[in-house]
């Protein structure tokens, strides 16, 4: 077959993974482990950890392979499993602590820096399983270092569980604490969803659900860099014109991850399940979701205008990317997370952006309000509350959002924190500060919304 | 190794300041990794001088890898920036 591509074409690639930092943000692989259930935690814990071991053995090698064959920096190698609390139910909460160790040493034996799944799903109430997985986050996320958890509190169809959202201020609150010398960094490994979807390969919220398959591949491609340098090339396009550009774009990084998912999924005999189109930034300059919307034609993120802007930007890249993948799914929108954004951390610093802001931005984007450090004193109610309203934005648009916030302990607004590595640092930043006690301690649940009269 | 199925070729693209011997030095490390050289284009871009090169490495010694590696401290001597990319990228970001 004679190789057609053009020189502009070629030059094109290269300096996409050469200059604007494309690459495979992560391949994560899901694995059922519903066979894994025995008497107690430690024996539970010894097959889980036995078979993410026998089936993530050769990941990382895979994943380094494909980056020395193909020149893609592949950048995180990842595992999600089963949500915990539905294969451990009826374990009590040392026993879930014990099953949390289990995974953090399997994630450790197979070399990934991630793994996602100490989980529970409560939107209509807490089985004893989900209780006892909730009370054991805190200690499981200041103990071990690799695994994440996520709890999903709501969807469109159930409504909002409050109590769950009321329990989850507390926890958050208390994985702070139990990790307040690495400035409440537990609180990074710990999602709160409305709608979570059950292939998402991005941390900290990844699970495998239980409708997915045995074991399956699912990739997150980046990009923020390589769609500011397409829309910083054009300052004067019209809007419509601009979107194209983005699209043709989000079609290019698209790809990248199609070819790798199909070729991790052939080395490794593994079914490939999905492409995950979001756009995730790095505190790495150039690699900003913010610098994007600034490029479009804001003075600062976080100004009025910024909500259009990233509604059309999400849905460009959506449109983009779901004609370069045969599947697609995950959370697919961009991200925002603060403290991973150096766009946001300066819009943060100078006080552009609040968070108030940021959860309007939510409505149009994924996930959710992300990786935002605000001060330790936050009472759980709050916490609580801003979770609901989070819940809220979710259910009723019948999208997937979530709270990532880290509050951190003994330090104020205006105060810096630094998490290191991929999650970045951020300002404290200020919190609404009127009560809402008295709605969160009402408890009960939100019931699911109407499905017409949608306005 | 196993090799790919989709295709056995890389490009390889190389950017800098013209001077003698780029062509000689690169071809020097591909023949004696037994790599054949297919096409070879090569342009001034914006006072930089471009060399595209697409080589079939199905008979080399070397894996991708190892030939990237290669060239890439080649590139250093050189003061150029040599890239080695598979051709399934190019062909899966600019065809369907």
């Amino acid at each position: 077959m004679p190789f057609s591509i053009s020189k502009d074409e070629i030059l094109e690639t290269v300096s996409m993974l050469q200059t604007e930092n494309l690459d495979i943000r992560t391949i994560t692989m899901g694995i059922s482990i519903q066979d894994c259930r025995m008497s107690d935690g430690e024996t539970t814990g010894t097959k889980i950890y036995d078979k993410i071991c026998r089936y993530a053995c050769k990941l990382v090698a895979v994943g380094e392979e494909i980056t020395r064959e193909y020149g893609i920096p592949i950048i995180n190698k990842r595992l999600s499993v089963t949500p915990v609390a539905i294969v451990a139910n009826g374990l009590n909460r040392d026993e879930m602590v014990m099953v949390g160790k289990y995974m953090d040493k399997a994630a450790d034996e197979v070399g990934v820096n991630f793994i996602g799944g100490f989980s529970a799903l409560v939107h209509k109430g807490f089985s004893s399983g989900d209780l006892a997985l909730v009370e054991a986050i805190p200690e499981t996320l200041g103990t071990t270092e690799r695994v994440c958890s996520s709890i999903n509190v709501g969807t469109t169809r159930a409504g909002i569980n409050m109590d769950a959202v009321l329990a989850m201020g507390e926890i958050v609150k208390k994985t702070a604490a139990r990790s307040a010398d690495r400035d409440g960094l537990g609180c990074a490994k710990l999602v709160v969803f409305c709608n979570a979807v059950e292939d998402n390969p991005f941390m900290a919220g990844a699970f495998h659900g239980v409708g997915e398959p045995e074991c399956t591949l699912n990739i997150g491609v980046s990009g923020p860099g390589v769609v500011l340098h397409a829309v910083k090339k054009h300052p004067d396009l019209e809007l419509g014109e601009l979107a194209n550009v983005i699209k043709k774009t989000a079609f290019k990084v698209t790809r990248t991850g199609e070819l790798v998912g199909r070729v991790a999924s052939r080395k490794l005999g593994v079914p490939f399940g999905i492409v995950d189109l979001s756009l995730a930034p790095t505190p790495a300059i150039g690699d900003s979701v913010a610098d994007i919307l600034e490029a479009m034609g804001l003075e600062n993120v976080g100004a009025h205008g910024t909500t259009a802007c990233l509604a059309m930007l999400n849905d460009a890249v959506k449109k983009g990317g779901a004609m370069a993948s045969s599947y697609v799914g995950g959370l697919s929108g961009a991200f925002i997370p603060v403290s991973e954004d150096q766009g946001f951390i300066n819009a943060a610093a100078c006080g552009a952006i609040s968070l108030d802001k940021l959860e309007a931005m939510t409505c149009v984007c994924s996930v959710g309000l992300d990786m935002i450090a605000i001060p330790g004193d936050t009472s759980a109610a709050i916490i609580a509350a801003i979770i609901a309203d989070e819940a809220a934005i979710g259910m009723i648009n019948r999208k997937t959002t979530a709270v990532r916030i880290i509050p951190v302990p003994g330090k104020k607004e205006g105060d810096w924190v630094e998490f290191g590595g991929l999650l970045g640092r951020a300002p404290i930043i200020k919190v609404n500060q009127n009560s809402p006690a008295r709605f969160v301690n009402r408890k009960g649940r939100i019931p699911a919304p109407i499905h017409s009269l949608n306005n | 190794m196993e090799k790919s199925s989709e295709g056995t070729r890389v490009i390889i693209t190389v950017l800098g300041h013209d001077r003698i011997g780029i062509i000689a030095g690169i071809s020097t490390i591909l023949a004696e990794a037994n790599a054949n050289i297919l096409d070879i284009s090569q342009t001034i871009l914006q006072g930089f001088f471009t060399m595209i090169m697409v080589v079939d490495i199905a008979a080399s010694i070397y894996e991708v890898g190892e030939i990237r590696e290669l060239l890439e401290k080649k590139g250093e001597q050189l003061e150029l920036k040599i890239t080695v990319q598979h051709e399934d990228i190019f062909n899966f970001m600019h065809r369907i």
